[in-house]
């Protein structure tokens, strides 16, 4: 009893104290419960590597006064995590972490009833772009090589990538398309396992995000052959993309932070706050730079016409998988 | 006993069909070159669930399994009051998760097991109530910050107070 | 070698510093709890720490990792002991034989054991690791989908054994649990697949440990309510220090052969990225009961039963850094999230990790040797803690293993859908039982079904149809040849006896 006790004495001494600042800052939104930071993806994957540093970001220097929590709802290729962070009691302290499955699943599963435009925009925290990758044992250094080893194995010819009907697979398609390919496709469970499998040379090439193959390539393992970005990237100097070879086509995943649909403004002006302090910090920029992640800042306004753009852009790219 | 091992397994046959009526709405066939579709792992685990309750029903016949020579009753009625007190307090439980939150719910199902079921003491039963949830509070939000669920709107103040504690 | 030695004994010195122990003795008791909640695990410990990893200098930080990491894995067998529910799924097998010594009065000769195994689990592969790192590597590449698959089959034929007398109703066990693991999403097509009755909730799949603390949480629990008629007089002895000298001396005794195979077999599966530490530890339960003299011991309360999978699961889960360290790949979660911290901490994880960062590297894996040997000491320190739990009326127990059971099982999904599902499969696992029913084939067949379908899919994308590459792979085809007469073998002897059965009927 004696604790319970010690517990009541805390309590009163405690709402004291935390009356003060409620009230000092009563026009300034403050979350007042942990918050839900939900990520599209299982643990250990890309889109769940920078929520976790986001999240040690935020706690090293101390910016929000409760927690964020991260929550991994990766189930049926992030319809979990819309379904979650749709359908969330307190919209005021749920947020998430999407990448392009957010465009995606909900075109692809019209069942779920998610409409993402009903989601507040928050922070665009950078775009993720893809690398063609080839083993070096393989002996291919250039695309024109790749192209017609493709193509003398004639449908023998093994990629990996993560999931179907995803990113993965919509770049393959597409670069099947342009260079009249045809390949093997392996869907996987993530870029991890996709990447072991290449060096594994299990499969023989991949389109991984440069942070999945960065270890293997300064290994000297994996060969970057093409980039799927607007301009040569700073780390790759020497890869060229697509739209040099004259196909208008880039692709990026997306790693930007939503509000649960319904959220209060004075919610999101809070959260946009938060996210653009962690988004010009040191940290996050070094992230940007050592990660191959390109910067594409934008205004809540900017990225609303930014998701209408991209369900479009995914609405065709779906359609030529065949989906 | 024995009427209930078969209704068990007419009932386990029942969910295997749907099972493999729901796993049907995907390719269940070998397509060749890529392997089973999508359905056809699902589809013919469940036909082979199916056929397992065809074999525990030929047992049953056939009186080889020990509840199949059983007379007694699946539960007696010491077993269903024990079932309908235990498991309908774990329900009830769970449902008052959504309404007085995770910590309330613990507190009236300990008070409600101990007192009620347990007979034990009501200082003891009180005591241990609230103490266990409160703990459970600090380990699970303090150290391990995981949110619990916690109900309607109308707990928020308890919990205001609460979080400006541990964080 | 001598210059990986003298790094390995800096990372000692530097885990043995004062300041570093505390952080060790902190870490270890921390992650002992956090194992021994039903739901939680070494992920979450992980999770939670690795923010606080940027306040302590690096060093320390890993230290303070290991340490939470070790902690957990003695724990995951203390909820299996003492309240009968697997805190893992790397701790199903430890259940088969602990929860039976606990129930006969004998948890502390199982909490002993379990702690006395996983030390030495962990210490072999400490020094295997030590070792053979590189060469170990190169041996977890050459695993694909086929091989992957290969090891699946074999980890069902070690369990085909594992199942009651009734052989349908095993088979179905079997087949529900695998049937339960492929709701959701089919990876392979990206289409939603066993949405059942259209609700939303299925989505997301069916975890292991909805079904796991349905079943031994809440199922089990109201059957030995129902089968005791509520009073349970504990036998549980009081624990002294004599007493745990001669539950040490039994448990080497009666166990050391069942540490010897989980060690070692643990660790080379534990190795292998995509299977990890449940088919490791569930193998060496198998192949325990396999060569014992006494097998059917084994389900009633074998030491050697508890023994091989709780050295198996502590070796595997350090072997399970292996793919971490060598190749940059999370070989479990808990691994993917300390990879992450590794991105934050400025190191970049792949094969260049190992030979640029050695410091960093063995300085882990020194602490891993040090945590170890902490860990065993604290665990054996709060045995009688935990015997004391058991010694509690079992109208305060039984409430207590409920609740654990609902806060933990939301602690590991956050989600209110399966706090109703596990209630549900508590409930079919209750009426299940009454029918001898076996349900641990099923919990284990949903932690195997989802490795093993899409490696058998992946494989046969890649074979473009061609089953015959489960045979013609070099690694794959002894793996799946070996397989499939240990799963024949049981059938086969089942047919003599039923032919011997026949036989006899008419001399009756």
């Amino acid at each position: 009893m004696n604790f319970s006790k010690r517990m009541l004495l805390g309590l009163v001494g405690a709402s004291v104290l935390a009356s003060a600042p409620l009230t000092a800052l009563a026009e300034d939104w403050q979350p007042r419960k942990p918050i839900d930071f939900v990520i599209m993806a299982g643990a250990g994957g890309g889109a769940d590597q920078i929520a976790r540093f986001i999240q040690s970001v935020a706690e090293q220097k101390d910016l929000t006064t409760r927690p964020l929590v991260p929550n991994n709802k990766g189930g049926g290729s992030g319809a979990e995590a819309l379904i979650h962070v749709s359908t969330a009691n307190d919209p005021d302290h749920t947020i998430l972490v999407t990448l392009n499955s957010f465009f995606t699943t909900p075109l692809r599963q019209e069942n779920l009833g998610i409409d993402i435009q009903t989601f507040t925009p928050v922070a665009m925290m950078g775009v993720d772009p893809f690398v063609l990758w080839v083993h070096k044992d393989s002996g291919i250094t250039t695309l024109d090589e790749y192209v017609a080893k493709v193509q003398e194995m004639g449908g023998e010819y093994v990629m990996g990538g993560t999931g179907a009907g995803q990113e993965d697979s919509i770049v393959i398609a597409f670069m099947s398309e342009a260079y009249g390919l045809d390949i093997n496709y392996i869907p996987y469970d993530g870029g991890g396992a996709v990447a072991k499998d290449l060096a594994g040379q299990q499969i023989m090439a991949t389109v991984n995000n440069p942070a999945e193959a960065k270890g293997f390539y300064e290994a000297g393992d994996f060969v970057p052959l093409l980039a799927f970005s607007d301009e040569r990237m700073p780390a790759y100097p020497d890869v060229p993309t697509l739209k040099e070879m004259g196909h208008d086509f880039s692709y990026y995943n997306q790693r930007a932070v939503v509000g649960a649909p319904g959220m209060s403004d004075e919610a999101a002006a809070y959260y946009q706050d938060l996210f653009t302090t962690i988004y010009e910090s040191e940290e996050w920029q070094g992230y940007l730079a050592s990660e191959s992640l390109s910067p594409l800042w934008m205004d809540a306004a900017e990225q609303r016409d930014y998701w209408a753009l991209q369900v479009d852009n995914h609405k065709s790219l779906l359609a030529a998988l065949g989906e | 006993m024995r009427v209930g091992e078969l209704i068990t397994a007419g009932f386990l046959a029942l969910l295997s069909i749907y099972l493999m009526w729901k796993s049907a709405e995907l390719p269940i066939g070998y397509i060749s070159g890529t392997g089973p579709g999508g359905g056809a792992w699902p589809f013919w685990l469940s036909a082979i669930m199916l056929v397992c309750c065809g074999f525990t029903a030929f047992n049953w016949w056939q009186g080889t399994t020990p509840a199949s020579q059983s007379e007694d009753p699946v539960l007696d009625s010491h077993g269903w009051r024990s079932l309908i007190f235990v498991g309908g307090g774990i329900i009830v439980f769970v449902a008052l998760i959504s309404i007085i939150s995770m910590y309330g719910a613990i507190a009236i199902f300990l008070f409600y097991y101990m007192w009620f079921l347990g007979r034990h003491g009501l200082a003891l039963s009180l005591s241990m109530a609230l103490i266990t949830p409160i703990a459970l509070f600090f380990f699970f939000e303090g150290a391990m910050r995981i949110t619990m669920p916690s109900g309607l709107p109308f707990t928020d103040p308890v919990f205001n107070i609460l979080y400006e504690i541990i964080y | 070698m001598t210059e990986v030695l003298s790094l390995l004994g800096d990372g000692m010195l530097l885990s043995l510093q004062p300041l570093n122990l505390m952080m060790i003795m902190i870490g270890v008791t921390v992650g002992l709890f956090i194992g021994a909640m039903p739901g939680l695990g070494s992920v979450n410990g992980v999770a939670i720490l690795l923010p606080v990893t940027f306040l302590v200098p690096p060093g320390s930080a890993i230290i303070f990792l290991a340490a939470i990491y070790y902690g957990a894995m003695y724990g995951g067998a203390v909820s299996s002991v003492t309240l009968g529910i697997p805190g893992a799924s790397t701790a199903v097998a430890t259940t088969f034989d602990g929860r039976p010594l606990a129930l006969k009065g004998r948890a502390s000769l199982a909490l002993v054991t379990a702690a006395l195994a996983s030390f030495i689990g962990g210490t072999v592969a400490n020094i295997l690791f030590t070792l053979f790192a590189p060469l170990l590597a190169s041996v977890a590449l050459s695993f694909g989908p086929p091989e992957v698959f290969a090891l699946m089959l074999l980890a069902f034929a070690t369990f085909v054994g594992l199942g009651g007398d009734d052989i349908p109703k095993t088979i179905f066990s079997i087949c529900f649990g695998l049937t339960l693991g492929a709701v959701g999403f089919d990876q392979i097509s990206g289409a939603p697949r066993l949405v059942l009755f259209e609700y939303n909730g299925f989505l997301q799949g069916i975890g292991f440990l909805v079904l796991a603390i349905g079943v031994y949480g809440i199922g089990e629990m109201l059957w030995t309510i129902d089968q005791t008629r509520g009073d349970i007089t504990s036998t549980t002895p009081k624990m002294t220090v004599k007493g745990m000298a001669t539950d040490a001396k039994e448990a080497t005794k009666r166990g050391w052969k069942g540490t010897a195979i989980g060690s070692f077999l643990g660790f080379f599966v534990g190795i292998l990225p995509a299977a990890g530490a449940t088919p490791g530890s569930l193998m060496s339960y198998g192949v325990a009961k396999m060569v014992s003299r006494n097998p059917e011991e084994f389900g009633k309360g074998s030491v050697d039963g508890v023994a091989a999978p709780e050295a198996a699961n502590n070796s595997a889960s350090t072997g399970s850094m292996l793919p971490m360290l060598t190749l940059g790949i999370p070989g479990s979660p808990t691994t993917a999230i300390l990879l992450g911290g590794m991105v934050i901490w400025g190191l970049v994880p792949g094969p260049r990790l190992f030979v640029d960062e050695q410091e960093f590297v063995w300085g882990l894996i020194g602490s891993f040797y040090i945590s170890n040997a902490a860990a065993l000491l604290i665990n054996l320190a709060f045995i009688p803690v935990f015997i004391w739990m058991l010694r509690m009326p079992f109208t305060i127990l039984a409430p207590m293993i409920f609740v654990l059971s609902i806060v933990g099982g939301y602690a590991a999904t956050r989600d209110m859908f399966d706090i109703w599902l596990i209630v549900g499969f508590g409930i079919g696992a209750f009426f299940l039982r009454k029918f001898d029913y076996p349900l641990a084939p099923a919990v284990l067949a949903i932690v195997l079904g989802p490795i093993a379908e899409p490696t058998l899919r992946q494989s046969l994308l890649l074979s473009s149809g061609d089953p015959a590459i489960f045979f013609t792979r070099p690694v794959a085809g002894p793996i799946t040849i070996i397989a499939i007469i240990l799963i024949l073998l049981p059938g086969l002897k089942l047919i003599r006896r039923k032919m011997g059965a026949h036989s006899k009927k008419p001399a009756q």
